[in-house]
């Protein structure tokens, strides 16, 4: 059997075997549930994280509003599950698809746009999803829509956040991937190498915004409502925030990043002042000093994410 | 002889400025032409112009007699027209062979579902794309390296990886942007050596932007010279040498 | 509606919108001139405008300050948290990625934010009446003096503002600098002189933004430089980002449009228009209204 190939079946068994000792853990009371919400919470900012990564970290776009993403999946897997009465699987599809085309329709026109401006770009776009949620009484405006069931388990969010993240991996390894690569390196000379660079900017960014789509009908479908304040700029800068420290461009660093600092937001949940604070404080240091990030745009040399195959091989140890 | 490329009285004006003005240029199959003038003659304009970074304000570029004006530039590419740029443009974060593969991404056919699910022709096809970039790399003298960082490459092998990289997307015409910039004569006499090999064996057309008068005299069958813009002159080697214009532009008037 | 009460209603919401704008204009002269010195998007800079405010509040309830010593005040001690931010957090990243300076400034955005909620909590303050408001009424149309006192201010300050740049040296550097900082250097100017006095006058305006708001809605909090930042920063890129009476006049715009969708819409898109607006000119005329298209070199 081909190398590739046997190494991702590997990895889907540690996978598997990851999955049982933690569900076996939870079944039985080992991890208790304050420790369950949190992995749960981990698992969906995995999810967020590595999904913006491939915008921001593959890709080289600087896009800033994905919690925006994060509310179209959220409310609309709500309504097929609250208003529709129909299953979680259908929301979970529904939730995924509608964050996509949002991504694809603000992705076309605005992917033109370098640097500073697609950032402002983005996150007014955020914003102005936001409002249109708060303004529309459908989904209970500025109450939120409540009755949501809890449909999410620590199952759902393992097995759908092992999906994305090979499906990221899977997709950064082909020629796809290679492109968006390319498109962060050197967007010109990507363009004169014949690739049509808005195709795969759109692309990456219809990929991200569709996962951020799954990670929010997730979030809504465990916390029993979806509120328009858990969807602000704030949200956008903390997934930020996790990708920036982990590492643009770097996988275990998106994860790393959403662990770290879901961990450190559960420490100081008492304290939400603080917690923004101490978070741009982190933030500003690590601009000034290491701005790289933890893992650079390299990966942890651990089977499970070294970049498959024999592509270049880019890992921390930087063979 | 076949015709490639056909420039016709192509202007380029940036608001106030003519860069490029009335260029007429043809390129036939096969041959190696030589673009030289003065700084800021305008030559890598023209090339941006027929590469589509830049869309001319007057006048038609037809490639295979298609019509280039307009296009973007991956779309110039897929006609067959490659090139490198005077300041290297490198992937300066992916190593050696990514940059290559790169460029055979347009003649990739598996899907995005092949992709992510690694079934149908994703293997066979990326086997495809590293053995065909290998070989690219090696006929470069960069296969040891291509796992390296493109960025860590000494400024000679960029420059040749540039090359290769530009090859691998399959061009009918190459484009080169100052190639022997920064070289050494040891380096300069190689790449002639180089340039003359890739195109009688890939059979191409190829069109040299250079300063280095010994490079463009030996390597070139026909020269274009610019100056402000303006064409002042073209023909064979011999007749450039001696054109008393061309002597003017580059060394100022009065020259006896 | 017919036209007499159409045209009262706009005769209405243009006076306030032009109160709004020249607050916004304010503001949004210190992020254009500090994106046209070093291409940087502030996002600390709407939180200058709420510092401003609070140091007026500071000067006076604690010190008794009567308005134009509070104003003074306000503007000076907003200029030195300018000038020390700009030591701080973003010299040190003059030659940084344009990606780490944005984080930096989103970063310096929300330590000022929550750091201000810790030292005077979130509870909004009630900035004392410095001077009456006094109601006019003209044509049916209602004027607030305090209206009047924003637009002069703001005239004066822009004006003031206008006068530096344009005819003093200093002002020469500034322009210098914002067109090639190499070649300004070469030329013997100081560029952390000029780049720092770049961020005090930024930081002066908008604090004198915060203490007129402070006076005519009596009500301060630490969040309030969130909405009114990013609304005179869309009023910089109407403009044309880097270009001085870019940011008044995009200022004034915005005012208006937001007074116009209060007006005759609703004011809970108030805010979305102004987002609206955003996307309209990064997608047909990024370079703002009296911008110039730049090309990279290829």
């Amino acid at each position: 059997m081909n190398k590739i190939r046997k190494q991702d079946i590997m990895s889907l068994l540690g996978c598997f075997v990851l999955f049982a000792v933690m569900q076996l853990m939870m079944t039985f009371d080992i991890i208790g549930p304050f420790w369950e919400l949190n992995i749960v919470l981990i698992g969906i900012n995995i999810i967020l994280s590595v999904s913006l990564n491939l915008i921001n970290g593959y890709t080289g776009q600087f896009s800033i509003g994905h919690a925006g993403f994060l509310a179209v999946g959220a409310y609309t897997g709500a309504i097929v599950t609250v208003k529709l009465g129909l299953p979680y699987e259908l929301a979970l599809v529904v939730g995924t698809l509608c964050a996509g085309a949002l991504g694809f329709l603000i992705g076309l026109p605005t992917l033109r746009l370098n640097g500073d401006y697609l950032a402002i770009a983005t996150l007014g776009l955020g914003e102005i999803i936001r409002i249109c949620i708060l303004n529309i009484e459908y989904v209970g405006g500025a109450s939120g829509l409540m009755g949501i069931p809890r449909e999410t388990n620590f199952a759902w969010v393992f097995w759908v956040g092992v999906f994305v993240i090979f499906f990221i991996k899977n997709f950064i390894n082909s020629a796809p991937g290679r492109s968006c690569l390319a498109i962060r390196e050197n967007e010109i000379a990507a363009e004169t190498m014949g690739i049509d660079t808005t195709k795969y900017k759109v692309m990456a960014f219809t990929i991200g915004a569709a996962f951020a789509g799954t990670a929010g009908v997730l979030f809504s479908h465990y916390f029993y409502i979806a509120h328009p304040a858990s969807f602000t700029f704030m949200r956008s800068f903390d997934i930020l925030t996790m990708v920036v420290l982990g590492g643009l461009g770097s996988m275990s660093g998106a994860i790393t990043g959403a662990v770290l600092l879901t961990g450190i937001s559960a420490f100081l949940a008492e304290y939400p002042e603080w917690r923004m604070v101490i978070y741009s404080i982190t933030l500003i240091v690590l601009m000034l000093y290491r701005p790289q990030g933890l893992f650079g745009n390299k990966e942890l040399s651990l089977k499970m994410f070294k970049l498959g195959g024999d592509n270049s091989g880019r890992t921390a140890e930087g063979k | 002889m076949e015709e490639l490329l056909k420039v016709n009285n192509v202007s380029m004006v940036f608001g106030g400025l003519r860069a490029v003005s009335n260029f007429s240029m043809e390129i036939n199959k096969g041959e190696l032409i030589g673009l030289i003038g003065p700084n800021g003659a305008g030559k890598t304009t023209a090339f941006n112009m027929l590469t589509g970074v830049y869309e001319p304000t007057d006048g038609t570029i037809t490639f295979e007699g298609n019509l280039v004006n307009g296009k973007k530039p991956y779309q110039v590419t897929a006609m067959g027209m490659a090139r490198t740029f005077q300041n290297i443009r490198l992937f300066s974060e992916l190593s050696v062979i990514d940059n290559v593969k790169i460029a055979y991404n347009m003649h990739v056919q598996y899907s995005l579902p092949e992709a992510v699910l690694r079934f149908g022709r994703y293997f066979n096809e990326e086997e495809e794309i590293t053995n065909k970039a290998m070989s690219l790399l090696k006929i470069f003298k960069l296969d040891g390296k291509a796992h390296e960082l493109a960025k860590n490459l000494p400024y000679g092998e960029q420059r040749r990886l540039e090359i290769a990289r530009a090859m691998a997307t399959q061009p009918k015409l190459l484009l080169l942007d100052e190639p022997a910039a920064g070289m050494n004569p040891q380096e300069t006499h190689e790449l002639m050596e180089m340039i003359r090999w890739i195109r009688d064996e890939f059979k191409l057309s190829i069109l040299l932007i250079e300063h280095d008068m010994s490079l463009v005299m030996n390597v070139c069958e026909r020269i274009y010279v610019l100056e402000y813009g303006f064409c002042i002159a073209n023909g064979v080697p011999e007749e450039i040498k001696n054109n008393k214009r061309v002597i003017e532009a580059y060394l100022g008037e009065e020259v006896s | 509606m017919d036209m007499g009460s159409f045209l009262h209603q706009f005769a209405q919401q243009l006076i306030n919108g032009v109160s709004l704008g020249s607050i916004y204009a304010l503001i949004a002269l210190g992020y254009t001139m500090i994106y046209g010195i070093i291409k940087l998007i502030n996002f600390a800079h709407g939180d200058i405008y709420m510092l401003g405010a609070y140091f007026g509040f500071v000067a006076t309830t604690m010190f008794g300050f009567s308005f134009l010593p509070a104003l003074i005040f306000a503007m000076a001690a907003a200029a030195v948290a300018g000038i020390v931010i700009e030591r701080v957090a973003y010299r040190p990243m003059r030659n940084a990625p344009r990606i780490a300076i944005l984080i930096t400034a989103i970063g310096v955005s929300f330590f000022l934010e929550y750091g201000m909620i810790l030292i005077a909590t979130p509870q909004p303050r009630t900035f004392p009446a410095v001077f009456e408001g006094t109601i006019y009424n003209f044509a049916g149309l209602v004027i607030n003096s305090q209206q009047i006192v924003i637009l002069v201010s703001a005239l004066v300050l822009m004006a003031g503002l206008t006068y530096i740049v344009n005819h003093t040296k200093a002002g020469k550097a500034m322009r210098a600098v914002s067109f090639d900082m190499d070649a300004a250097q070469l030329m013997g100017i100081n560029i952390d002189k000029v780049i720092s006095m770049t961020f005090a006058l930024g930081s002066s305006l908008a604090a004198a933004a915060g203490v007129l708001v402070g006076i005519y809605y009596n009500s301060i909090d630490p969040l309030m430089g969130m909405m009114p930042g990013m609304k005179a920063f869309v009023a910089a890129v109407l403009g044309g980002i880097g270009i001085i009476p870019g940011a008044m006049l995009g200022g004034i715009i915005m005012g208006v449009v937001e007074a116009m969708v209060s007006g005759f819409f609703s004011s809970t898109f108030r805010d979305a228009a102004a987002f609206g607006i955003l996307i309209l000119i990064l997608l047909y005329k990024p370079a703002g209204l009296l911008g110039k298209n730049i090309r990279e070199k290829v």
